[in-house]
């Protein structure tokens, strides 16, 4: 899913979860539709307690979803800030909350996907998987959201293009994610003058 | 510190319970606990930082958003009081900075180097669960809290971490999870939109928020959704620079 409405699943596990996910794009409606909108993660660990009928959540995604045999869906944006570029469904076959763990783990996935759509958008020709954020580092996180904001003006690009060209830039020049974005905001660095 | 007045606790109690009926901006909220908190207090700076659900502390909300303070914050990822108060639940408090260096190694000198003297901690606790912590730095020598202030402080950090759940069907804990992502996902937005701002404006990232504050101040739109639109809608970046 796009930010110009351009929608369509591009990955999944097994036949029963891309019928799943086509079919929230045919009907309009779903725990990805709602993530999407709402740029937050939607968690229903039982279909069967949202209810069904016309004043339900999902009328028509979540008997069809639970006829496929499908009890749980939680949905992540794949976001950085204002920049979306999909969302990533999972389901389970049984009632129940994701554990902490399986929760950690699937926004650590979530977030390894979003570094991977960057990427792969900026063909770096990188392989492997991507190092997601070395901004882990002191001080350095919302420089380097700053930094997306200040290159996304300085190239007249989307918030995604200006991600994706910053951790190109980064691969080029071997250098740290959060050096780069210091040097961005401290206007030692900037790409419409610097780089060509 | 001195001990807080009854009648500016009551006059902060009144808003806070005005700002929850309405529709309201979890991010100016939060911004408008800790300035009240500061100010309650006397403290030099009071910020407020969640935990995501990885356990790692992201900065949210300061009663003063210079660089130099959010870094503060943001060392406390890895070492402060905000983490411990976080890790233990328990708030951290009157904590000497100038002999704080054993025990917070790189924390405690930036702090006093920003020119701070003291700094405490409150866990922000949601029933049995703490979600992060609300920082509190003086600037004054003695400066120190008073046993009957900390529980008026806390009180107020249970507050903010009230206002996350705008929703009213708080009892699921998906509800908090999904509130907690975001509200961490529209702090990266201001900092987006700051870079923005600064960058179509020639100014720094401190005066960039302050024009984006005050834009949606005069606007009456909230903090959140002017920044949102800042990074995505590219015609509104002339109108708040020059409205």
């Amino acid at each position: 899913m796009t930010e110009d409405g351009v929608r369509a699943a591009t990955a999944a596990s097994d036949p029963i979860s891309e019928r799943i996910e086509d079919l929230q794009f045919v009907l309009g409606e779903g725990p990805c539709m709602d993530a999407f909108a709402s740029r937050r993660p939607v968690l229903v660990p039982d279909l069967d307690e949202l209810g069904c009928g016309a004043g339900s959540r999902w009328p028509f995604y979540a008997p069809a979803a639970r006829r496929d045999g499908l009890r749980a869906v939680f949905a992540f944006p794949l976001q950085v800030g204002a920049a979306r570029l999909g969302v990533m469904d999972v389901f389970r076959e049984r009632a129940g909350p994701l554990s902490g763990e399986e929760l950690a783990d699937a926004l650590d996935f979530a977030e390894v996907t979003v570094a991977a759509l960057l990427d792969q958008q900026e063909d770096t020709g990188r392989g492997g998987v991507p190092a997601v954020d070395d901004g882990d580092d002191i001080g350095l996180r919302s420089e380097l959201f700053q930094a997306q904001g200040m290159v996304m003006v300085q190239l007249e690009v989307s918030l995604v293009e200006a991600m994706a060209r910053i951790r190109a830039y980064a691969y080029a020049e071997d250098r740290h994610l959060a050096d780069v974005a210091r040097d961005i905001v401290a206007r030692r660095l900037s790409f419409d003058r610097d780089i060509t | 510190m001195t001990t807080v007045s009854t009648e500016r606790l009551a006059t902060i109690f009144v808003e806070v319970a005005d700002t929850l009926v309405d529709d309201f901006d979890l991010l100016d909220f939060l911004h408008m606990l800790t300035e009240r908190a500061a100010d309650l207090v006397s403290a030099a700076a009071v910020g407020l930082l969640l935990a995501d659900q990885r356990g790692r502390l992201e900065f949210m909300a300061g009663s003063n958003e210079a660089v130099k303070l959010v870094e503060l914050f943001q060392l406390q990822t890895h070492e402060g009081p905000c983490l411990e108060a976080f890790r233990t639940g328990r708030p951290v408090i009157n904590v000497n900075l100038g002999k704080a260096t054993p025990r917070w190694p790189r924390f405690a000198p930036a702090a006093a180097a920003a020119g701070f003297q003291s700094v405490h901690a409150f866990p922000l606790r949601l029933r049995s669960q703490v979600i992060g912590a609300m920082n509190v730095f003086g600037d004054t020598e003695g400066g120190d809290f008073d046993g009957s202030d900390v529980p008026v402080v806390q009180a107020l950090a249970d507050v903010a971490a009230i206002g996350l759940l705008q929703e009213r069907s708080i009892r699921r804990g998906e509800v908090l999870t999904e509130q907690l992502q975001g509200a961490l996902n529209s702090r990266v937005v201001i900092e987006q939109a700051k870079g923005a701002v600064a960058q179509a404006a020639g100014v720094d990232v401190d005066e960039a928020y302050a024009i984006i504050r005050s834009y949606s101040r005069r606007h009456n739109r909230k903090l959140s959704e002017v920044a949102r639109a800042l990074v995505a809608e590219s015609d509104i970046l002339p109108h708040v620079l020059y409205s």
